[in-house]
């Protein structure tokens, strides 16, 4: 799980600067714009080989680093990719 | 690091300059005058699988990589920004389904539009909202059954052929995506002439009252109709635009030096003349630095990169401007012929300064790059 978060952290740190904790909402902090949702979507497609559908596309699968981290290994546990 | 086509594409190249000759350019004043694409251009595209050519192969599509889309609108583009503009919107509905649609609005809609038995078209616009997009009116309220889309879109690519509408609109406080089919009741379609360029885009405005359609033909969820349907869609339209720019560029070339080897003044053919020949420089070096940035784009594009993004507004951006600076140069270079609609480069001009209006604006695209580098930097 801190592997994602440290690959997570480090991609994060490309759109924004500030310091957040894994359970800030950065969108709600405004650090991101929807330019942004729509690359984080390619980024963990690329980097963990999974593919994010339809029934994934809920703002509370992506707006923090435990959420983000908890849809990786949702996606991993099914073995989907 | 190697910067040419795989034997695939390269053939892939040469088979769509031919088609483009023989079965779009000769067409492509016609189209202009009549506003109008006439029905055996669109039933070529089709017959040669283009229309579906950024469909995958299970829907029955081309495949096509992101270079090969390159190479088809760029060759396309050159012979008719107006068909090319065809490609553009049918694959933005196209991919939304194929991105973000169900497996059975896949099975349903994506075998039609790689067929090319439906057109798509792609309805974001409305009078009140251009750049500002999360600001949609169109409205969606749920029914029984599915849901109810009032409001206006205007400047609809290909309205006036189009079967099937990727609409977005309001719904519970979010923008959310809609399929509505043409002859759905409450639709009304109407033609919009009059363009500075581009004007066989067959653009048309929807007056959309109360139209009924099922629950099924959501695409995506509320509140990611913006950010992960339409903004993907808005960056594959902006990959065919900025390589339709490049083949704009480059038809504005060849006509250019066409003429000025033949066009005589002084004695002399105007290619002897070194303010002619610096013109000639600058639309070589802007169509070759054009085609490059969309190169990068679309390997971008094929290896899955979020970089992908910025890239692509960046060949948007340049090749927007590039096709403008190129095609004010064929104008200038033909005198007074080139001011006259016996030759195609008055033509490629207005055409040209459609590119800085569709799919975000060259002040847009200002913003969003320089936002963009600011934070990398």
């Amino acid at each position: 799980m801190e592997q994602y978060a440290s690959t997570i952290r480090k991609f994060l740190g490309r759109f924004f600067k500030e310091d957040i904790s894994d359970s800030d909402n950065f969108f709600e902090l405004g650090f991101v714009n929807s330019l942004f949702a729509m690359q984080l979507v390619m980024f963990l497609e690329k980097e963990y080989a999974i593919t994010i559908g339809n029934e994934e596309l809920e703002i509370q699968n992506f707006n923090s680093i435990n959420a983000i981290t908890s849809l990786i290994e949702r996606k991993k546990g099914k073995g989907a990719s | 690091m190697k910067i040419e086509y795989t034997p695939s594409q390269a053939a892939f190249a040469d088979a769509v300059k031919i088609f483009a000759k023989e079965r779009v350019q000769r067409y492509a004043a016609q189209i202009d005058q009549d506003a109008c694409i006439p029905p055996q251009v669109i039933q070529a595209i089709i017959d040669e699988g283009y229309i579906g050519s950024m469909i995958s192969e299970e829907y029955g599509g081309m495949g096509a990589d992101s270079i090969k889309i390159g190479i088809l609108n760029e060759i396309i583009g050159g012979a008719c920004s107006s068909t090319r503009g065809l490609l553009t919107v049918h694959g933005m509905v196209s991919l939304a389904l194929q991105r973000w649609g169900t497996p059975q609005q896949k099975n349903n809609w994506l075998p039609k539009l790689a067929a090319g038995q439906l057109i798509g078209a792609f309805a974001l616009t409305e009078p009140n909202v251009g750049s500002d997009a999360k600001s949609v009116e169109t409205t969606a309220t749920e029914t029984k059954g599915g849901f109810l889309l009032s409001g206006t879109k205007k400047w609809i690519t290909m309205g006036q052929l189009a079967d099937l509408f990727l609409i977005f609109a309001q719904f519970e406080g979010k923008v959310a995506a809609f399929l509505l089919e043409k002859g759905t009741p409450g639709l009304q379609v109407q033609p919009l002439g009059g363009l500075i360029g581009a004007r066989g885009s067959m653009i048309a405005e929807l007056n959309l009252n109360q139209c009924e359609i099922p629950k099924e033909n959501m695409v995506g969820k509320p509140g990611a109709g913006l950010s992960h349907v339409a903004l993907p869609c808005l960056d594959y339209g902006r990959y065919t635009i900025a390589c339709g720019n490049v083949g704009l560029a480059q038809a504005c070339l060849e006509v250019s030096v066409q003429y000025s080897r033949k066009r005589k003044q002084f004695g002399e053919p105007l290619r002897k003349f070194q303010l002619i020949q610096k013109q000639i420089t600058e639309m070589i070096v802007g169509v070759e630095a054009g085609r490059l940035l969309c190169q990068k784009a679309g390997c971008l594009r094929d290896a899955g990169d979020p970089d992908s993004v910025i890239q692509v507004w960046i060949a948007k951006y340049h090749t927007s401007l590039m096709a403008n600076q190129v095609a004010n140069a064929a104008v200038q270079i033909h005198g007074a012929n080139g001011c006259s609609n016996n030759y195609p480069v008055e033509r490629y001009l207005r055409d040209a300064k459609v590119s800085e209006i569709i799919e975000g604006t060259t002040q847009m695209h200002e913003t969003m790059i320089a936002t963009n580098s600011i934070r990398k930097y």
